[in-house]
């Protein structure tokens, strides 16, 4: 099952990466488990499957969109991966080195390569450091710059992300959701960053103000060949940055592929009815058919036998419901986990 | 539809707001909230209000249903009429027999818009009694009927949960089935589905859209989210900055904007692909520049001028009137005509 997508020619289906073997970062069968006690008098325990067997890679200079509901365990792919939380199994490799077996002392030069952008730019900056400090942060602790080089590189870096230098002064409540998000974009930028996890990073903010800072995160990518993984439950965002995409069901990818062969040529159930289920904006093509799922997502704690999507698929039959599907290569470069297509 | 078709021909207003303001008066100042607004809901009808963060959509329904706090909050307007009566002239006793009676409101977040020490029957059976003499089984026989009607699963044993037991998705079936259990001839939605993930809010459109054919509901659709816009409603109003930019039917202004926010919002939006042609690889979207102003700070001439492209000088001194081009389409802008030739 946890196959990783080594052996394909994956790659070939993003044209940016032909040139690139080896990929920036490695996912392979990761798991992360949390325990949680059943009940309060009770000493056994069970596991929440947040993230039960995942694997992909991303190469250097592109986007893999991974999307999915709430509770799918999305960002806690992110978060292990950065290993802000521990995982229970699997590796992650960046630049061919396993990081999950370092030490924190191992672990510093990496964090400097690997950065995270939050969802709510109201509760990621500190509201008691002025945010020029905050930029600078990771320079300092690095013992990367310091004095009037520091102050240079916090204004070089406020002018790339579209604020006036002289804004490092201020506090973060001065300033707008989508200028705050521009400032730990900043942060994000500060060292030598080749990966930026983006957990829902434009999920909090209007419509207009989102596009711009899209805009933002595809002119840096371009720029200085920045890898993303971009985390979102938004479908038409996602199809918009990325390159690749992964769609996330309750711990378990159930597809991955290029952009182009997702969105059009979906082959899990739970892709179509996802991409069917966001409302298109246009009134002409109102009522267009619907795959409507039925029921909630399971519990993670208690997830469901066989294939995990069976209790809401419009097409389970009973081997799914015992079974689990084998994640393969349906076509080069297009993974899927279910047993009917 | 036939009905629809029917009304269109023949609005008949049910709500009708006429100028309204209201501000909150805060220790740095006066916000202008909604800033001389004025809509009108007919018999039947769903009509949209979209607009970003803070443009003053949600104020306007609060306001009508006055829940507003005053002080700090202060609401004006030269009325605000239901069925021919002016809600403002009422006493706050006869404010309660019309909320939740005969305009009822669906909130975003059903977690702290329910009472989470109150079982889900207990709930729903509290405005039953406040607005019907009921026996004790009667309400909790409507309660049950209600949960159906709403496609609650096992509605019976549902009564006895509370609301931390359920799902976003069931919370708001049950705060869909509270604000239609008195069968009230207005429901305000806002932002119904925001808090919840596409397939369940894909459920709850769906719902909300049969029980509208089912009981005729007027509904108020307050969303930031154009997708559901052109989803479920037939006319729109735009919102900006509290004041009224644009309203029009709902196929007329995605079709031929004639604001210039809302074409920009329109081209902001990224859609999903429909076809391997319309699939492009990773253009840029279009964006708006700038950001919304201060509610607090000057309000005079156009509050979109510093984001606009078509501004001119008149833009930032005179304030643009609200005014009918075609017919049902009204545009508060001075340089729509040439918004009306690039879109036709």
């Amino acid at each position: 099952m946890a196959d990783v997508e080594t052996t394909s020619p994956a790659n070939n289906a993003s044209q940016v990466n032909t040139k690139a073997p080896s990929p920036l970062l490695k996912v392979e069968a990761l798991k992360t488990h949390f325990p949680v006690r059943k009940e309060f008098s009770s000493r056994s325990t069970s596991f929440v499957y947040a993230v039960d067997g995942v694997s992909f890679s991303i190469q250097k200079g592109e986007t893999l969109g991974l999307v999915g509901e709430s509770g799918c365990g999305k960002s806690t792919v992110g978060k292990t991966i950065l290993r802000l939380v521990e995982p229970t199994a699997g590796r992650v490799r960046f630049e061919g080195t396993d990081i999950t077996a370092l030490s924190r002392r191992e672990m510093r030069p990496f964090r400097q390569m690997m950065q995270i952008i939050f969802q709510d730019p109201y509760s990621s900056l500190n509201p008691r450091m002025s945010v020029g400090n905050i930029v600078g942060q990771p320079l300092i602790i690095h013992k990367i710059a310091s004095g009037q080089e520091l102050e240079h590189r916090v204004g070089a870096l406020f002018e790339r992300v579209g604020l006036r230098a002289e804004q490092m002064r201020s506090y973060p409540h001065e300033f707008s959701g989508g200028q705050r998000q521009r400032i730990g974009i900043a942060r994000a930028l500060a060292l030598n960053t080749k990966l930026i996890i983006g957990d829902e990073p434009v999920s909090a903010l209007d419509v207009s103000i989102q596009a711009q800072v899209i805009n933002l995160l595809m002119d840096l990518q371009e720029e200085r060949d920045l890898s993303y993984l971009f985390i979102s439950h938004d479908l038409a965002v996602v199809e918009h940055i990325s390159h690749r995409v992964a769609v996330m069901y309750l711990g378990k990818l159930v597809e991955l592929a290029d952009k182009r062969e997702i969105y059009i040529n979906p082959l899990h159930p739970y892709t179509e009815a996802l991409l069917s289920a966001v409302p298109t904006p246009d009134p002409t093509v109102r009522g267009k058919k619907r795959i409507l799922l039925e029921g909630d997502v399971p519990s993670p704690i208690n997830p469901p036998s066989g294939c995990r999507f069976h209790t809401r698929c419009p097409l389970a039959e009973s081997q799914c419901r015992i079974e689990e599907p084998v994640w393969r290569e349906a076509t080069p470069g297009h993974w899927v986990a279910c047993h009917l297509r | 539809m036939d009905l629809m078709t029917k009304t269109m021909k023949r609005p008949e207003p049910i709500l009708e707001i006429d100028n309204l303001r209201t501000t909150f008066h805060t220790r740095d100042g006066v916000i202008r909230a909604v800033d001389g607004v004025s809509y009108r809901l007919n018999r039947g009808e769903v009509l949209g209000v979209v607009g970003e963060s803070g443009c003053g959509k949600s104020v306007t329904a609060l306001s009508i249903l006055q829940l507003i706090q005053k002080p700090p909050g202060q609401i004006e307007a030269t009325a605000i009429r239901f069925n021919g009566k002016n809600l403002l002239d009422l006493s706050e006793r006869q404010m309660q027999r019309i909320r939740g009676n005969e305009i009822s409101m669906v909130f975003q977040e059903p977690m702290t818009s329910l009472n989470p020490i109150l079982t889900v029957g207990r709930q729903i059976g509290l405005v039953i009694d406040a607005h019907a003499d009921l026996s004790r089984t009667e309400t909790k026989n409507k309660t049950v009927e209600m949960l159906r009607l709403v496609r609650m699963p096992s509605p019976k044993q549902r009564l006895d949960e509370y609301p931390h037991q359920l799902s976003g998705g069931m919370r708001q079936r049950v705060m869909i089935a509270m604000a239609l259990s008195c069968n009230p001839q207005v429901l305000i939605a806002d932002e119904p589905t925001t808090a919840l993930d596409v397939t369940i809010q894909a459920q709850i459109l769906n719902l909300m859209n049969d029980l509208r054919e089912q009981l005729g509901t007027a509904v108020i659709m307050i969303t930031h989210d154009l997708g559901v816009i052109a989803e479920m409603t037939q006319r729109v109003v735009v919102m900006y900055a509290g004041r009224k930019v644009e309203e029009a039917a709902v196929e007329d202004l995605f079709r031929a904007p004639q604001h210039p926010y809302t074409a920009g919002l329109l081209a902001s939006v990224p859609r999903l692909a429909e076809d391997s042609r319309s699939l492009k690889d990773r253009m840029r979207l279009k964006e708006i520049p700038g950001m919304v102003p201060a509610t607090t700070s000057a309000r005079q001439g156009c509050l979109f001028a510093d984001r606009c492209s078509y501004v001119t000088d008149r833009c930032r001194i005179e304030t643009p009137i609200l005014e009918e081009s075609t017919s049902g389409h009204w545009t508060a802008c001075w340089e729509t005509e040439k918004l009306v030739a690039n879109y036709g």
